[in-house]
């Protein structure tokens, strides 16, 4: 909402303050400033000059050498301008002065131009006669401006007159964000009693008094609303003997400020009353209404209607439409019609100022793609006290600008309205919830402002029916708090019982993961939870899979953010194409984040939000580097058991012969592999990728931060190393098992140090060599201790198929 | 005898001062001292000595032999050090040679200031929670005081699955989980995930992140709210930090605030940073609705409480001066390890 300070003044004649003084006391008492700008910025130095002579240049054709009077002294000013002629008053910026813009009204430099005198075609001129656009303005707001050329005041503003001054741009605007509840705000006398408050100086509304003609207006027109709970006030009169015309200059003015381009009289005083009482007006030729009868009723589905857009639109029955007797007229609340327009022909005026139901018109102004200032205000629901009093106030401005005469009397058609709002005053309440000691006194001090009664008798007070917002004492506390100042509250902590502050296990677990993965080399990535619906076929997941069961968005920003992602693969792959098309090298991320696994469709209650740790690289490294991250991440949540790998996963989107579910304590909880090479094809990876996924939820189940010292070995260890042909199909982790299942209790450790295929070994095979370490706790082994348990483990391999070379 | 012994031991010096080699001072060492050497020759031939000259000749021996290794103790010191010297001289590097690294990878700058947040309320005694990302239209609207039809459904752009669920636009739903456990007091913070319908551009993301506090307990004032979020602002962006309440609106919260810090980048003199105003908008609060309370089961003549909401996303991009959230998402190598 944007508002001229001088209106502000207007119902606060004592204000007095700077700009910034006044938006920063606003902003403090809740009416926040967004912005403001002074209309005089880089006007300097200009004042009204009359031009008493003209001649033309001895030397161009175009230009022309006026004797411009301005007031204590006559000045030459040459111009090219086309449209100034003796006797013409104009605003004239004097030599060292400045103007917003140039005659172009192009973008308005940050500093202005400065003016100086100087010679045209060899003339002296001492000065510059302006338009309108280079006192940084236009046309719109100014109609009465010239299409090209000078500005021309009208003949009575006085000669040598501070030119900025009598255009009315000595005056700031402000630009407010009014927050939702305070509709009384979306006025200016709803900031004006705001600032009022704020400033502790009296607020002085427009006092509304209506001289009527003698006629009645039930002899005119009449009302009937058939939905009353779409309408709970219809509020009409009527004014005769129409005469259009422009409308006084500090109405367009104010209005111009306000953003809103000045027409004529009527239009201005309908925009003018919506702004000061934040209630929309219409305004209908009463010659074009038949019947001279109006009906507030629902649309039928299907029905079409112009509104004076001249725009066609689809109605249905849940939009409230204003009709006469024969045919629908405007749609409430929204536009008007273009068979009911107000033209310059106009002699009747009806005047409608109603109260509509907000939800309703928000919802309608939605579906028909159709949002007005008078939408936006009736959205917010306003107070059906309002109505009358703007009614009042615009058929006091048609009088008094002699726009029309006033039917006497109003139409009124009116739903009971809602009760007082009575509040308990409870002031030790009050302060106990701001932590504040405010008087009983300052707080009267403070309601009287805001316009808050007070019933002694039943100790409550009553909120005015325009502050809807007003319904318990928190809402008192927060009015007493405003105005006592949010800065004066004091500033403590809170006392009480002490409690223990910590994240959750899960959050805990979820931070050692990610202290654990980035020393292994991973940058923290993060993908939205949403995507597309052909992620599936680019990860290759078959069309059965119940990966495709995801819970589907009914209103997405489009087909790519569409679906929850049951699978984290797709952001991590897309991250690292991101990556390999910029050409980075060895890159490795990962991401904690949540998949949704819905229990079934339609959706019936929450989906299975599962954390996921996704690993995923491309570079240096390869599957067992994989591995050896999720193994460091296992160690270091105390997850000491075997992990183990089966191969064959059954994913898809995964090398078919470079990928294994990870199983911990006989459950899986991941699985990691290669890339498969069309997936790396689908995202526009170039080279071999690698991945691991970490289901989180089944990682905090196993995980532990219990520490247990089993001390340090103080007997020697000894080792044996062993070298095998081994069948191809056999894989080291069935020899492994096999080492530990035959070791016994003396084994302590074992490694693979060798492994080779090729030409010195017969076809089908591979050999592979460990050494196996064996300890006890609390003797010096013995040789046949050791000779013992080998002797087990080579039967056993021996048992696989295995040939063992000596 | 004596004169031999002279010869013996200036001659064993003498090569010791032209040795140039520790294996040389070792032949010294057993030519003259050895079992073979001369000096325990001379010894050996004491026998040929006249028993009353033989303690003397005994102690000529002797200080003979401690000479010897003395000198050859030194020489030999002497030597080694020179070794050593030539040695640590040859291996010299170039230690402006790049260093060899472990590739440490970086933390999400989201994530560092969140482990910032968390860490500032877990010292003032607060338990980190989480609440679901899918949630009811119950948690997120109607029991934090936004009844059907509000309008303030409309403002915040929900993501809808169904009538009854939605992707949470506020993590302010947490609250209300955690009300209705009916453990109190109450201080949390709860991160996570939030979702509303803005188009990806350089200052909206459809999905982000917020950070919610709830405090509950008996007496808790807006007095309290200010001082707990003072502090806050003063341990995240520094000591000198300024903090400015002003009133706004929240549904859930009644007096409800927005609250500024001084410009971390001025120190609140006004630059581009911040607009000229010398203050940056950081975080909404109020203190709870006595609606929000009563809905979730608590009693609001008993308890009173305040809550506050904090745009993780915005104190990344402001903390670290990234001037485009879209760079938050993309997850470039090169953004990420400069944090």
């Amino acid at each position: 909402m944007n508002t001229a300070l001088s209106w502000i003044k207007a119902y606060v004649p004592e204000l007095e303050c700077t700009d910034q003084e006044y938006c920063d006391a606003m902003t403090l008492t809740g009416t926040k400033v967004e912005n403001y700008e002074r209309l005089d910025k880089n006007l300097e130095k200009i004042v009204v000059g009359q031009i008493e002579k003209i001649e033309k240049h001895p030397d161009a054709d175009k230009l022309i050498i006026c004797q411009v009077n301005i007031g204590n002294e006559v000045i030459q000013i040459v111009t090219g301008a086309p449209n100034v002629k003796e006797g013409d008053k104009v605003p004239v910026v004097l030599d060292g002065g400045k103007v917003a813009g140039g005659h172009d009204g192009g973008p308005l430099p940050e500093d202005g131009i400065k003016i100086k005198a100087g010679k045209l075609r060899g003339v002296p001129s001492n000065g510059m006669m302006c338009s309108i656009e280079e006192l940084g303005s236009d046309r719109n707001m100014y109609p009465d401006a010239p299409e090209f050329g000078i500005y021309i005041f009208p003949d009575d503003v006085q000669v040598g007159a501070d030119a900025v001054e009598v255009l009315g741009l000595r005056d700031t605007v402000f630009e407010y964000e009014i927050t939702s509840n305070r509709v009384d705000c979306y006025s200016v006398l709803g900031i004006a009693r705001e600032a009022a408050a704020t400033f502790r100086k009296p607020f002085i509304p427009p006092v509304v008094e209506v001289k009527e003609n003698g006629e009645n207006v039930n002899d005119y027109v009449s009302v009937e609303v058939q939905d009353t709970d779409l309408c709970t006030r219809y509020c009409a009169r009527v004014c005769t003997n129409i005469k259009i015309a422009p409308s006084p200059e500090w109405m367009q003015r104010r209005l111009a400020a306000s953003g809103i381009r000045p027409i004529n009289n009527l239009v201005d005083i309908t925009n003018y009353v919506m702004e000061e009482y934040g209630q929309p007006m219409h305004a209908f030729d009463l010659d074009t209404v038949a019947g001279h009868k109006i009906i507030v009723r629902r649309a039928k589905d299907g029905d079409e209607f112009q509104t004076l857009d001249e725009q066609v639109r689809k109605l249905d029955k849940d939009i409230l439409m204003i009709c006469d007797a024969e045919k629908e007229i405007g749609i409430a609340g929204i536009m008007g019609g273009e068979n009911s327009k107000i033209t310059d022909e106009v002699k009747t005026v009806l005047f409608e100022a109603a109260t509509f139901n907000g939800a309703n018109i928000r919802k309608s102004a939605k579906r028909l793609g159709l949002r007005t200032d008078a939408s936006g205000k009736f959205e917010k629901g306003l107070d059906p006290h309002n109505a009358e009093a703007a009614i009042n106030r615009a058929c006091q401005l048609i009088q008094e600008l002699g726009c029309g005469e006033v039917v006497g009397g109003m139409v009124d058609v009116c739903q009971p309205m809602k009760d007082e709002v009575r509040i308990k005053f409870e002031p030790d309440r009050i302060n106990d919830l701001l932590g504040t000691e405010v008087s009983v006194d300052d707080m009267m001090d403070i309601f009287k402002m805001l316009e808050i009664r007070y019933d002694e008798a039943a100790n409550e007070l009553i909120a005015p029916t325009y502050r809807q917002d007003l319904e318990c004492c928190a809402d008192i506390a927060e009015e007493v708090a405003r105005f006592f100042g949010y800065d004066k509250i004091p500033t403590t902590l809170p006392s009480g019982e002490a409690t223990a502050g910590k994240l959750s296990y899960k959050l805990r677990i979820e931070q050692k993961a990610r202290d654990i993965v980035e020393y292994c080399g991973f940058s923290q990535g993060m993908c939205y939870s949403f995507e597309s619906p052909k992620v599936f076929d680019k990860l290759l997941i078959p069309e059965d899979s119940p990966l495709r069961n995801a819970i589907v968005i009914a209103n997405p920003l489009g087909e790519d953010f569409s679906i929850m992602r049951t699978i984290p693969l797709n952001g991590m792959l897309t991250s690292l194409a991101t990556n390999y098309n910029r050409r980075n090298k060895d890159v490795r991320l990962y991401e904690l984040g949540n998949i949704y696994l819905p229990h079934q469709f339609p959706l019936t209650e929450l989906p299975d939000e599962r954390m996921q740790l996704t690993l995923g690289m491309y570079g240096d490294g390869d599957f067992y580097t994989m591995k050896g991250v999720v193994e460091e991440f296992f160690d270091s949540v105390g997850m000491k058991k075997k992990t183990t790998y089966a191969p064959e996963a059954g994913k898809s989107f995964l090398h078919p012969g470079r990928q294994a579910n990870i199983i911990y304590d006989g459950k899986v909880v991941g699985y990691l592999g290669e890339v498969h090479p069309i997936v790396c094809k689908n995202y526009d990876i170039g080279t071999r990728a690698y991945i691991a996924v970490l289901d989180m939820p089944l990682i905090v189940d196993q995980a532990t931060f219990d520490r247990k010292y089993e001390g340090v070995a103080k007997y020697p260890a000894v080792s044996r190393d062993i070298s095998m042909v081994v069948p191809k199909n056999i894989l080291a982790g069935q020899i492994e098992e096999m080492i530990e299942q035959r070791g016994g209790k003396l084994l302590e450790n074992y490694q693979l140090f060798d492994i080779y295929e090729g030409e010195q070994i017969k076809e089908g095979f591979k050999s592979m060599a460990y050494s196996i370490t064996f300890r006890a706790k609390d003797r010096t082994l013995e040789e046949n201790d050791v000779t013992g348990a080998m002797k087990k483990i080579l039967n056993g391999l021996e048992s696989m198929g295995i040939e063992l070379r000596q | 005898m004596k004169e031999k012994l002279e010869q013996i031991k200036a001659e064993a010096l003498r090569q010791i001062q032209e040795s140039d080699a520790l294996d040389k001072l070792n032949e010294i060492r057993v030519n003259y001292l050895g079992k073979k050497g001369e000096l325990t020759a001379v010894l050996k031939s004491m026998k040929d000595v006249a028993a009353e000259d033989r303690p003397k000749i005994g102690q000529m021996v002797n200080d003979a032999r401690q000479e010897i290794e003395s000198v050859l103790e030194e020489a030999k010191n002497k030597m080694e050090n020179a070794v050593l010297e030539a040695r640590l001289k040859n291996e010299t590097i170039d230690v402006t040679l790049p260093a060899k690294k472990n590739n440490v990878g970086h933390r999400h700058p989201n994530t560092i200031a969140l482990e910032e947040v968390e860490r500032i309320f877990v010292g003032m005694g607060y338990e980190v929670v989480e609440g679901p990302e899918v949630e009811t239209d119950y948690y997120n609207f109607e029991a934090l005081n936004i009844p059907a039809d509000h309008p303030a459904k409309d403002e915040q752009d929900t993501f809808y699955i169904n009538g009854d669920f939605l992707l949470r636009t506020q993590t302010s739903g947490t609250q209300v989980h955690e009300m209705e456990k009916g453990k109190l007091p109450i201080r949390m913070i709860a991160p996570g995930r939030v979702f509303r319908s803005d188009e990806v551009d350089a200052t909206h993301s459809p999905s982000f992140h917020q950070v919610e506090g709830l405090v509950i307990d008996k007496h808790i004032t807006f007095a309290d709210l200010k001082g707990t979020l003072a502090e806050f602002a003063r341990e995240l962006f520094g000591e000198e930090t300024k903090v400015k309440f002003r009133p706004h609106h929240f549904n859930f919260t009644e007096p409800s605030a927005e609250m500024d810090v001084s410009c971390f980048k001025c120190g609140g003199k006004g630059c581009r940073f911040c607009k000229g105003s010398g203050w940056i908008e950081i975080l909404g609060c109020g203190m709870v609705h006595p609606n929000v309370l009563t809905m979730s089961g608590i009693d609001p003549e008993k308890y009173s409480g305040f809550a506050f909401g904090v745009g993780l996303e915005r104190i990344a991009l402001l903390k670290y001066e990234i001037d485009d959230m879209r760079l938050l998402y993309e997850n470039d190598i090169r953004f990420l390890k400069q944090f």
